[in-house]
């Protein structure tokens, strides 16, 4: 059905997910490759954001195994997920407004030394967080009007573009995104629509949760679509596929 | 809240026939093409000199204020003066800067003048008994650390929803113990050490207390932009749920903050008994006012996650500075409290207004990426 690199980065393989009688997640297979971007696409309460909430560590399946690198994996907590190399950017991006990108970047995993201190008491090596915060933005060629300003007075799509390359820096493997363009204008939403594709050519697999269809038919290389918590089909995402994943999605004839 | 906008600027200059952006003067450089954008360079440039304006503006004040009263009042800079002014205000000086550390986590300490009280009195009641220099000192500052990590501890694992309630509920409790502790009487007698520091000056005019005031203020500073656990204060002001999905230490960092601030508290207390050569109850009575109010008027947010240490020196001065000339120009008490409050009013409001201004910037930054 699609191009694939090989054996998946991550896959999830019967997952199952309740909560009280809903079932969430029921038996959905997914597939995560590198190089690749992923969009999961349903209906409200198709149980895409659970799906990500399990990959990223929020959730715990309640059945099936989540495999990386063929091998199966425990994610207990978005530790556990950062340590496999997944870092996810959700709505409410979890910014600090009142921070420097380069505080944002390292809050929580400051480079700090000497080592035989406790790490809370360790002093800060502000200008290599700076220089490395600046390097990946750079890479990544998300400009900025001034490094040293806190985020809280950037525009939204500036913003959004810290989360992600925050996530990018961070992430060895897979960078998953909640709905990255929904509360963007057209232009900012083209940024960060560049800056996806820009994480996929920088060796990292992307998985793009989104509304927008336009959006998801631009970037994706793949789409799965889910009702009802199932996984109801997987479409290369084009302008041809378009009304094929309309119905999909809404049910008419899949 | 500046999506909407943002978007709707977006269609507007999008929407536009073409043919009218050629009319339009518009060259600057080639970066703006379209009439929502003309006038930004511009109107960028006015906002960011009023926000400039405003996050001095306490600095600002504080100059053009000791400027006026020492052209109005010869007196004001005499170094026996300036000695008064400095004597004065160390204790809301170091007040005011553990009072930042808690502010700064979108908290508050209304504890630290009770405490204050409680700790001269431990100090006091220690020496009484014939205690060291180190045991009445380690008193103070214990008494103090004690009500910090009762707050921090009482808030954090009590799940008690806002500080006000457990620091007000220690504010009775600290000012109880005290006056049970001394029996509702000052208690007269500090050791040397305690009595030079609190009360000696250097070179006949510069206290002493206003070298522990530096110490502290320079201590804080340097935990807050050098020290990873100065770093997670804010982040756990900026963002208290983004901090708690990383591997920020939250609960830990909270009370650290009340404990800093209960040791402060400890530090005034010293300072305090050291100048008057005793331990009182009644010390440090509506202290907490003045620390908050520092914090305040010297441009932190009250809101949390911005202040700095200089905020809380700035604004202690400014009403030790306030006092003092309303003192030197024999106006009466009762004016120095409204000025004060007029004072605070100023502060807030203009931290409103730069939390506005921010806002356009923001819509500005928009229109132009």
């Amino acid at each position: 059905m699609s191009v694939h690199n090989g054996a998946p980065l991550l896959a999830v393989r019967q997952g199952t997910k309740r909560f009280g009688g809903v079932l969430a997640l029921d038996d959905v297979d997914i597939d995560v490759y590198l190089g690749q971007v992923l969009a999961i696409l349903g209906d409200n309460g198709a149980g895409k954001s659970t799906l990500i909430k399990c990959m990223s560590g929020v959730h715990r399946l309640d059945g099936g195994v989540i495999e990386v690198d063929e091998q199966p994996v425990h994610i207990h907590s978005p530790a556990d997920a950062r340590a496999l190399g997944i870092e996810t950017v959700y709505q409410d991006l979890a910014l600090f407004d009142n921070l420097s990108p380069a505080a944002n970047f390292y809050a929580g995993r400051e480079i700090a030394g000497p080592h035989w201190l406790p790490t809370g008491m360790r002093l800060l090596h502000r200008r290599r967080m700076t220089q490395a915060t600046r390097d990946v933005l750079d890479r990544l060629q998300v400009t900025l009007p001034d490094l040293a300003a806190p985020v809280g007075l950037m525009s939204g799509g500036q913003r959004q573009a810290v989360a992600v390359a925050r996530a990018a820096a961070f992430a060895s493997r897979i960078v998953i995104l909640d709905e990255p363009t929904a509360a963007l204008g057209l232009r900012e939403a083209r940024r960060v629509l560049d800056l996806i594709h820009r994480l996929r050519d920088d060796g990292k697999a992307v998985v793009v949760i989104s509304h927008a269809m336009d959006h998801v038919i631009e970037v994706a290389d793949r789409a799965v679509v889910m009702r009802r918590g199932r996984v109801v089909g997987e479409v290369v995402p084009s302008e041809d596929s378009r009304q094929e994943i309309v119905s999909l999605i809404v049910g008419g004839d899949g | 809240m500046s999506e909407p906008g943002t978007s709707a600027q977006e269609t507007n200059r999008s929407g536009r026939p073409s043919s009218q952006n050629e009319n339009d003067k518009v060259s600057k450089g080639g970066r703006s093409s379209g009439p929502a954008t003309e006038n930004q360079p511009h109107q960028g440039r006015a906002l960011r000199v009023a926000l400039f304006l405003l996050r001095a503006g306490p600095l600002l004040i504080l100059m053009i204020l000791i400027v006026v009263i020492a052209l109005i009042t010869p007196v004001f800079l005499t170094t026996r003066n300036i000695g008064n002014v400095l004597a004065q205000t160390a204790v809301i000086s170091v007040l005011a800067v553990g009072q930042l550390l808690v502010i700064v986590t979108r908290g508050i300490d209304l504890s630290v003048g009770s405490t204050l009280a409680l700790s001269s009195v431990a100090g006091a009641v220690v020496f009484r008994a014939h205690g060291s220099v180190v045991a009445v000192i380690a008193a103070m500052l214990g008494a103090g650390l004690a009500i910090g990590l009762f707050n921090g501890i009482l808030f954090v694992k009590g799940r008690i929803p806002h500080p006000f309630i457990v620091t007000l509920a220690s504010l009775t409790i600290a000012r109880g113990l005290a006056l049970w502790l001394s029996d509702g009487r000052p208690i007269q007698g500090m050791p040397d050490l305690v009595r030079v520091v609190g009360g000696d000056s250097v070179m006949g005019w510069l206290p002493i207390s206003s070298f522990i005031v530096a110490g502290v203020g320079i201590a804080v500073w340097l935990l807050l932009t050098r020290v990873v656990w100065g770093s997670w204060i804010y982040a756990v002001g900026g963002n208290p749920e983004a901090a708690r999905r990383t591997a920020i230490p939250s609960s830990a960092v909270l009370i650290s903050v009340y404990v800093f601030s209960g040791l402060t508290a400890g530090i005034a207390g010293f300072l305090t008994a050291g100048r008057t050569n005793a331990g009182a109850p009644t010390f440090g009575n509506l202290a907490e006012l003045d620390a908050i109010a520092a914090v305040i008027i010297g441009g932190a947010s009250f809101l949390g996650g911005r202040g700095k240490v200089s905020h809380a020196l700035i604004g202690a001065m400014m009403i030790g500075v306030i006092r003092n000339a309303m003192n030197l120009a024999n106006l009466e008490a009762f004016f120095q409290l409204i000025v004060v409050g007029v004072v605070i009013l100023i502060a807030v409001e203009s931290d409103v207004l730069r939390g506005h201004l921010e806002d356009k910037v923001r819509l500005i930054q928009a229109a132009r990426t």
